[in-house]
């Protein structure tokens, strides 16, 4: 009897590491635990696609219901994608839908002293980055919670531009359909299909594209996830910790400055103080969605993309679908605990 | 004096002092090349002091550190760095979400021009530094996350890393402690490569059997001076050392008379 646990034992034992040996050999499985949550986050958004779909096929296979879609969602997309960079550095920046507002008006600002739109673009993004190491110097070298700190500065960046513009809104109709307008917001369509690709949706695929070589495979990006998993070790090696952590924040002040040029271009060349203001929470719930966890180290870019379509795909497309406005936070709210679920089966956190 | 007994790292008297404390008052130890120096002491012998200063964590505010025959002012981790010490500490200092490979080349990536990383080459490279310490497995490879792997792995992902940037002396404080028996003999396999290939290795350890099995020569430090040093084979056993520590911790002095005079 004594000897007939290991005997038992062995053939669990060698069904067992076979099964993981086939698991370790499968490319699919491979593949899905480097990418799992990405790929949740596309599943989640084809799901939710798929019934808005199931409700509404007539509206949801024409390409012409995407062009609204297409418009709106390259905001989301240009904030969520660098907003991956902030939590996995282990910080949080709630100021960044209050840079919106400020560089739509520095942008229009200079628009409408006749800087070419491009000029004032690129002006816009220093601008951006100018905010971004302010808010990062403040949050890394005042030694600050960065979600205490960057909501406070969200409020006061707030509050300083509405001052500043006294409930004025800037508009300059001169500037649209110019050359660097047409480029940045411009349309066209895609092979008579009726579905109009804007260029600000192009240039967010662009950005996305850029964020993920950046993250994966630059020494800056892979730095900021070393610090977000274990910044004394990434000191200890002579990463400049401090350092990782503004840049996180200026970057995120130019994606922010980015979006806030496109949204005053994509409402014709008019800004009002308080644009930007409606993207924090969505932007936030597009990044968890997309399957950045919460506690840094790790975070997947083209999850968060995903992520920003589905956030932007539910308010308008569940009306689509036939689900009465009042259905709306309700599906958010469920899409967002089921795809919190679904991420937790790709894996809790390694230590 | 042969070239396998030169001293590769010479403390002369060395100092410490974090306020009214003196954790060091007046260590002087030479680490001879291509040995493996066992670092032994009680809690608050001043074992971890020392390891620091050997860092380059603490600057001592008395004495020399010389090392390979240079004398070595400001002394800082960067500047120990330099000089080829690398050291591992107990905490072992690594991203547990990330790969091998990338804990490899934390804060020393291989990249081009513009900063991107050269993915292949640092794979390479750390295949190259896992197999000369016997850093092998069909279970994982450069590409697996450090989280999943026992302690005695990740021992040896954060030796491999000490040794890319040639290293001639590597101090691994405490490598052994919290490790269960096959996982400690794990390391002692790569710290044994690492001699092999030539490399100075300093052994810090509270197990004095751990110690005993690995190193060449013992250095045995308290209350901040030494105690007593010898070769391995200067003692008679595992339990001949172990019973001049327990003299030490009882009287404060071991009986170093009991050393057998190796010639």
């Amino acid at each position: 009897m004594s000897d007939a646990t290991p005997a038992a034992a062995k053939p669990v034992e060698a069904i067992a590491s076979a099964v993981d040996r086939r698991k370790e050999q499968s490319h699919w499985f491979r593949f899905y635990r480097r990418n799992g949550r990405a790929l949740n986050a596309f599943l989640a958004l084809v799901l939710v696609w798929a019934v808005f779909a199931v409700n509404n096929p007539v509206l949801f296979l024409n390409p012409v219901y995407y062009n609204a879609f297409l418009f709106t969602v390259p905001a989301t997309i240009f904030l969520t994608t660098s907003l991956v960079f902030v939590i996995v550095s282990g910080e949080l920046d709630l100021a960044f839908p209050s840079v919106v507002g400020a560089a739509g008006g520095v942008f229009m600002y200079l628009v409408v002293l006749e800087v070419p739109v491009l000029a004032a673009f690129l002006v816009t993004l220093g601008f951006g980055a100018l905010i971004g190491l302010g808010i990062g110097a403040i949050v890394v070298y005042g030694k600050i919670s960065s979600l205490v700190a960057t909501l406070g500065l969200n409020f006061f960046i707030l509050g300083l531009v509405n001052l500043l513009a006294q409930g004025r809104t800037i508009s300059a109709p001169d500037a649209v359909g110019t050359f660097g307008n047409r480029l940045l917001v411009g349309k066209w369509e895609l092979f008579d299909t009726g579905l109009q690709i804007p260029n600000h949706f192009v240039w967010a695929l662009a950005w996305t594209v850029f964020c993920y070589v950046l993250f994966k495979y630059h020494r800056f990006g892979v730095r900021v996830q070393l610090v977000g998993d274990n910044s004394e070790s990434a000191r200890q090696m002579g990463i400049n910790v401090e350092r990782i952590r503004v840049g996180v924040f200026i970057f995120s002040g130019i994606a922010a400055a980015i979006t806030g040029a496109v949204l005053v271009q994509m409402a014709n060349m008019v800004w009002f103080p308080t644009s930007g203001k409606a993207y924090l929470l969505i932007a936030l719930a597009a990044l968890f969605v997309g399957g950045t966890p919460t506690w840094g180290g790790v975070g997947t870019i083209f999850g968060a993309f995903f992520g920003a379509l589905t956030v932007t795909l539910i308010p308008s497309g569940a009306v689509g679908a036939g689900f009465a406005g009042f259905w709306t936070d309700f599906l958010f709210g469920l899409v967002i605990i089921l795809t919190m679920v679904a991420h937790r089966f790709s894996g809790a956190r390694v230590r | 004096m042969s070239g396998q007994d030169a001293p590769i790292v010479e403390l002369r008297n060395i100092v410490k002092r974090f306020g009214n404390v003196e954790a060091l008052s007046g260590v002087s130890m030479t680490v001879r090349k291509g040995e493996v120096l066992g670092l032994l002491g009680d809690n608050g012998a001043g074992k971890s002091t020392l390891v620091k200063t050997l860092a380059g964590v603490h600057d001592p505010d008395e004495g020399e550190i010389i090392v390979k025959g240079n004398a070595r002012k400001p002394w800082t981790p960067l500047a120990a760095r330099d000089a080829g010490i690398e050291t591992v500490f107990q905490d072992r200092a690594l991203a547990p979400q990330h790969s091998i490979v990338t804990n490899i080349f934390m804060g020393r990536e291989i990249t081009n021009a513009v900063g991107l990383i050269r993915v292949q080459r640092q794979i390479d490279e750390a295949n190259r530094l896992m197999r000369e310490i016997g850093f092998t497995s069909k279970v994982f490879n450069p590409e697996s996350t450090v989280g999943h792997l026992s302690g005695g792995e990740r021992q040896g992902v954060a030796i491999a890393r000490a040794l890319y940037n040639q290293a001639d002396v590597i101090v691994l404080d405490e490598p052994t402690t919290a490790l269960s028996l096959t996982e400690t003999q794990k390391v002692f396999r790569f710290v044994e490569a690492v001699k092999a290939s030539g490399r100075t290795v300093v052994f810090i350890g509270h197990n004095i059997y751990h110690v005993w099995e690995i190193a060449d020569r013992f250095f045995v430090i308290d209350r901040g001076r030494e105690a007593f040093e010898g070769e391995k084979t200067a003692f008679t056993g595992a339990d001949h050392l172990i019973e001049m520590m327990h003299q030490l911790a009882e009287t404060g002095k071991a009986d170093t008379d009991t050393l057998v005079n190796a010639a």
